[in-house]
């Protein structure tokens, strides 16, 4: 849920980094950490486990400017992907106002994925959002990788809605920030339309 | 507040931060900080210079979740205040009305019952404040519908 505070003239956004364990959401954030400003950016929160698999959350604070006299700032935040976590996924989908979904393409992947996706309407249908309007986007990751599935074959499986979708390969920083952008904005518009 | 909004205007906000104010010194606290369950600062008093404030809102907010999600797999509704013993400061992070959390970082010239006895206080002053902050926030939002395709560009430039 998008925070406005007029006292501060400030509006506070949530995304969230979901999909399956390994697929890259982490990264994404670090190389987001590692490419802005640091007067763009706060502080990086890692909540790992010792083997450095995200165990309740990253957090990454971001401003990004103003629009209409009111800066923007952006909290952006990473589930722990494997399906045991699946009651920490919950918690940090709550009060979320846009979500990436970051597709692992290796073909290996695909069955994690799928269910990632279906775990994620879940969650979000769980917490009073319509999973076929929330703002979505769409990343396929390691696309550098061998052995990855076709993007015809990605979009079948993943992108019902046909949501905006970008390929990437976020340890090389490929369709990391074209992902956040397009998230941003559509959570912008979101929020002009009265969120929900 | 209206669906899927919080808004807070400058009238709630000095109000919260009167009532932090005076947890403050009531208290004999070092900081107090005011979060939304989402992990968004909304207030604080004291001597926040030393503090990642954005971090910490984030991180009490993932503790209440966390914390809220053990106390329902006992069949609780939720864990309402927690308190973090440190060797030199120690947090007192209550929930207040459901949706908002206040923390109070404190020392020795305090104790957990002097804190836990004036946040009891200021919690019922907050949430008076809430109430009304939620029934009149309706209508303000010109500026967001406003909002052109130009204007969320311009953030990228």
């Amino acid at each position: 849920m998008s925070f406005i505070n007029y006292s501060s003239r400030e509006i506070n956004c949530k995304i969230v980094y979901y999909g399956p364990g390994l697929c890259g959401k982490t990264t994404n954030l670090q190389y987001i950490y590692k490419r802005m400003t640091p007067e763009t950016r706060g502080k990086m929160i890692s909540l790992a486990t010792e083997t450095e698999r995200t165990l309740f959350f990253d957090f990454l604070p971001l401003s990004l400017g103003e629009v209409r006299g009111f800066k923007t700032r952006f909290h952006l935040y990473t589930v722990p992907g494997q399906v045991f976590y699946d009651a920490s996924r919950r918690l940090i989908l709550r009060g979320v106002d846009g979500v990436v979904f970051c597709a692992d393409s290796q073909l290996t992947r695909m069955d994690a994925n799928v269910e990632s996706m279906e775990n994620l309407r879940v969650n979000l249908q769980e917490q009073g959002r319509n999973p076929d309007r929330a703002p979505l986007v769409i990343q396929y990751n390691k696309r550098d990788l061998q052995n990855t599935a076709s993007l015809a074959e990605l979009h079948a499986l993943l992108n019902q809605r046909n949501v905006p979708e970008f390929e990437a390969s976020a340890n090389r920083g490929i369709g990391v920030f074209e992902t956040l952008k397009s998230v941003i904005k559509l959570v912008l518009i979101d929020l002009k339309r009265g969120g929900r | 507040m209206t669906l899927g909004r919080f808004i807070l205007r400058e009238a709630e906000f000095q109000a919260f931060q009167a009532i932090l104010r005076k947890l403050l010194s009531d208290s004999y606290a070092k900081v107090v900080f005011l979060v939304d369950k989402n992990g968004t600062l909304l207030a604080s008093v004291g001597a926040t210079e030393g503090f990642d404030t954005t971090s910490l809102a984030s991180l009490a907010a993932g503790n209440i979740a966390a914390t809220g999600g053990l106390a329902n797999l006992i069949g609780e509704k939720e864990f309402s205040i927690l308190f973090h013993e440190g060797e030199r400061d120690n947090m007192h992070i209550s929930v207040v009305a459901d949706r908002l959390i206040l923390v109070v970082v404190f020392d020795r010239r305090s104790s957990v019952g002097l804190v836990r006895l004036r946040v009891r206080r200021a919690s019922g002053d907050l949430e008076k404040i809430l109430a009304s902050a939620v029934a009149g926030s309706a209508g303000e939002l010109e500026f967001i519908e406003e909002l052109t395709e130009a204007d969320i560009e311009s953030l990228f430039k």
